[in-house]
Order: structure tokens, then sequence, then C-alpha cells
């Protein structure tokens, strides 16, 4: 079989994996950015048990492999507490928590590095705390937070493929499946990574227009 | 009738007492300037004022309202409390008018409207009327610093606090902010000033205090205090800046 039939009778299937690997990085990244601002005010917080909680969280994800969360959720779990998840749900639930602490961290550095001075002047003007934060540092601490999350965004992407272990029928697995079949890992590897290649490259086009429209004084 | 009155303020960081032993009263429409070598407590103090910087004791009242008091409005007492930093503090994601208008209407002191008519009078009278819509960035330090008055006279304040205001200015940016600074003098505003612009205090203060080690060393009108200073701390210091 030559290269083209080869890719043709492999598409459809490699199709349907990406097409999983867009879902679950879609919904994780969506999630996790909402998890990963929750948990960034937290560390800014005024309220120590609510800086506590970021730490422990941030620090258990970070300290542990993303291969690891995901037998522990799809394999450890179910031997808990009896209750089973497919392998797509615990497959983008560990994805979720991932991105969900790295946004954390990333978010708690944007917000940190917003001059003092800032807050110093929007509290100087009679505006509470929270206003301050949410008409003043945030804002500012978006933009500079933009490139490491279109970074986490990709990493995020390619964190993906590791929940192939869990048998997660996205692109890698749907490889890994073809090859199993018919033995031509060099063209199947080949083409899984220039369709991973294809998408990030999209992203990162998409990303360098944001960056170019936060700029101050273009919005 | 006093307007400010700092009493047996102290302030520590740490184990390091910065502020020992403050008393202060300032008057309605009187100009205080603050010399004083650097590291003497004399910005520490003006932000103890509006409580950027927690006192460790005493009590500070500003008109009327105990800034000290942890049961007191700290927001609404600030909003009486002008503050005009060394680095301009302009919020840079915003346009001039943006910045002056945002406290205002996001506390719902005045309407968009009424705080847009309030943000070109004020702009006119720093002569920043042109760069309405210009972003912090666009501008020169002094021009930053011009429309930094005007977003804190926006408030409507009583008290004008000014911390350095000049320090982080090219020199040949110094008289414009100064200037407006004397008309605001002129206009009857309560201000303290941390300043080391010794013509400015010597021509504008009503009272000149100096502050070194954390206690107020000497204080009282420019003319004696630049030309007939009886402490020796403050004749050493006057020796070396003037």
């Amino acid at each position: 079989m030559g290269f083209f039939e080869l890719f043709m009778q492999s598409l459809p299937r490699l199709v349907q994996g990406i097409w999983i690997t867009l879902q679950a990085t879609l919904i994780s990244l969506l999630v996790g950015t909402v998890l990963g601002i929750i948990f960034g005010l937290f560390s800014v917080s005024k309220v120590g048990f609510l800086r506590g909680l970021n730490r422990v969280y941030v620090d258990i994800i970070r300290g542990t492999p993303l291969i690891v969360q995901a037998f522990f959720i799809y394999f450890g779990i179910p031997n808990l507490t009896g209750i089973r998840f497919e392998s797509f749900t615990a497959g983008t639930i560990t994805l979720t928590l991932n991105a969900g602490a790295y946004i954390a961290e990333i978010v708690r550095g944007g917000i940190q590095a917003v001059n003092v001075g800032q807050m110093e002047a929007a509290r100087s003007l009679g505006m509470p705390r929270r206003m301050a934060m949410r008409k003043v540092i945030l804002p500012q601490a978006v933009r500079t937070m933009i490139p490491a999350l279109i970074n986490q965004f990709i990493i995020t992407l390619k964190d993906s493929s590791i929940l192939s272990v869990i048998g997660m029928p996205e692109l890698t697995q749907k490889g890994k499946l073809i090859i199993a079949n018919n033995f031509r890992s060099a063209e199947i590897w080949m083409i899984v990574g220039a369709m991973y290649f294809i998408v990030i490259m999209v992203l990162t086009q998409v990303s360098k227009v944001i960056e170019r429209n936060l700029e101050y004084g273009k919005s | 009738m006093v307007k400010v009155e700092v009493k047996d303020l102290r302030k520590n960081f740490g184990t390091l007492e910065v502020l020992k032993k403050i008393d202060l009263e300032v008057n309605e429409g009187e100009v205080i300037c603050i010399i004083g070598p650097s590291g003497s407590g004399k910005s520490t103090m003006l932000r103890c004022i509006n409580a950027l910087e927690k006192a460790t004791s005493g009590t500070i009242i500003v008109d009327g309202n105990e800034i000290t008091d942890e049961k007191g409005d700290i927001n609404l007492y600030r909003r009486n409390i002008g503050m005009v930093f060394q680095q301009f503090n302009l919020f840079p994601h915003k346009s001039v008018l943006q910045n002056i208008t945002m406290a205002p209407v996001s506390l719902k002191v005045e309407t968009k409207q009424e705080a847009e008519a309030t943000a070109r009078k004020l702009l006119k009278s720093v002569g920043m009327l042109d760069k309405i819509d210009a972003f912090p960035h666009q501008l020169s330090g002094g021009q930053q610093q011009r429309v930094a008055i005007a977003r804190a006279l926006a408030m409507q304040p009583d008290v004008m606090l000014f911390d350095e205001p000049t320090s982080a200015l090219d020199p040949e940016m110094v008289g414009e902010v100064l200037n407006v600074m004397k008309q605001l003098a002129f206009d009857g505003m309560t201000m303290i000033v941390v300043t080391h612009e010794m013509g400015f205090a010597r021509e504008v203060a009503d009272r000149v205090i100096f502050i070194d080690d954390g206690y107020i060393v000497e204080q009282g009108p420019p003319d004696q205090l630049f030309n007939n200073p009886q402490n020796e701390r403050t004749i050493n210091f006057l020796n070396m800046v003037l």
C-alpha cells in the first residue's frame, strides 16, 4: 500500500481522533480557565484560608505527573468509590484540573506583575479593593497573561496525547490503534504529528493577532 | 478650622521604628511642606494620613473622620483625601479622560456626563485639555503628573497629599507641575506636600516641617525655618540641600 492510499484509509479514524482531542482540550481550557481565574484570585486574597486552598491545589497538580493523575482518576477513583468514568470523562477531568492549576499560576503572576502603585492610586481615590481589582488591576494583568495563556493552551492540547494511556480515543490513541493493525509506524506517526502541528500553528497565528490588538491605545 | 489632626502617630515596619511620635495639625487652606532626608519617615507619614500605610498606633482625623478607626469606612474617607504619587500611577489602559472619570463614575459620585464635564474643567485648569483622548504612555512625565493631579481633584477632595510629586520628573518639567500646585494652593486647597523643592516650599508653604529620624524636629513659616533654623539637625540638612 502506497503512502497516499494509507493516508486516505487512516484519515477518517485520525479525524475522529483529532475531533476528540479538540473537544477534550476545548472543554479543559474553558473550565480550566474559570478554575484558574478563581484559584488565581484566591492566591492574592487577603483571606489566608483561600490562599492555602490555592497552594494545596497548585502544589498537588504541579507536584505529580499528568499520567499518574490520569491513572488515579480513571482507575483509582472507581477502585475507591465504585464510581466509573468513561475514559473521555476521566481524561477531560484530568486535563481540566491540570490546566486549572497552571492557569492559576499564570493569573497570579499576571496580577503580581502589575505595579503596586496602580492599586494604591485606585484605593487612594476611594475605590474598594474589589473594584480596584476589577477595573484597574485585572485589565492590566490580562494583557501580560496572554502570551503565557496561549502557551498553556498549546501545552494542554499536546498533553491530551498522554490520555491515550487510559484509552481515551483521541488522536494519539487512534494512531496507536492503526499502527497495531498495519505496523506502518513511520508514516502514521508523521501524519499524527502533522495534524497536531497544523492545529498548533493555527492557534499560534490567532494568538499573534490577539497580542497585537491588546497593545495600549488600540482597544 | 483644623482639617487634619495627627496625634501621637507611630509606625513600625517589623522592628524598625519609622515614625516615633508625630503630632501635627493642619488648618483649612493651609499648605504644609514636609522636608527631610530620605528614610526620615516623611513619605510614610503622608501615606498614613490616607491609610495606605496602617498606623501602628496613634490617631489621625481628617475632616472629622477618624482614619485610624478600624470600624470606619476608609473607602468613604479616602474620597475626601486626594493623593498624587511620585510615579504618577496613571492607569495605562485608560485614556486621560477615563483616568479622571473612572473613580467618580464607578463610585456613583457623578453620572458619566457630569464626570466628563468635571474632567474637562479640571484638564483645562491643568493645561491638558488638548490631551483628553491620549493614553498615559503618549505623555511626558510632567503631563502625566498634571493629569494625575486632575484625577485626584475629580473626587472633589478637601485635602490633597503630594508624595514627592516632582522627584521622578526631568528638570525641565518640574516647573509645569509646581505651577499647577501653586495655583491649587492659591485657590485655597489644604495641601500636605512632601518635597525636595526648597524653592517651592519657600514660596508657597504656610508652614515647613522638618522631619528626621521619625520625629518632627522643627517647624515654622518658611522664612523662619530656612533663614533662621534653630535645631542643629535642621541646620545640617539645610546646609546640604540649599
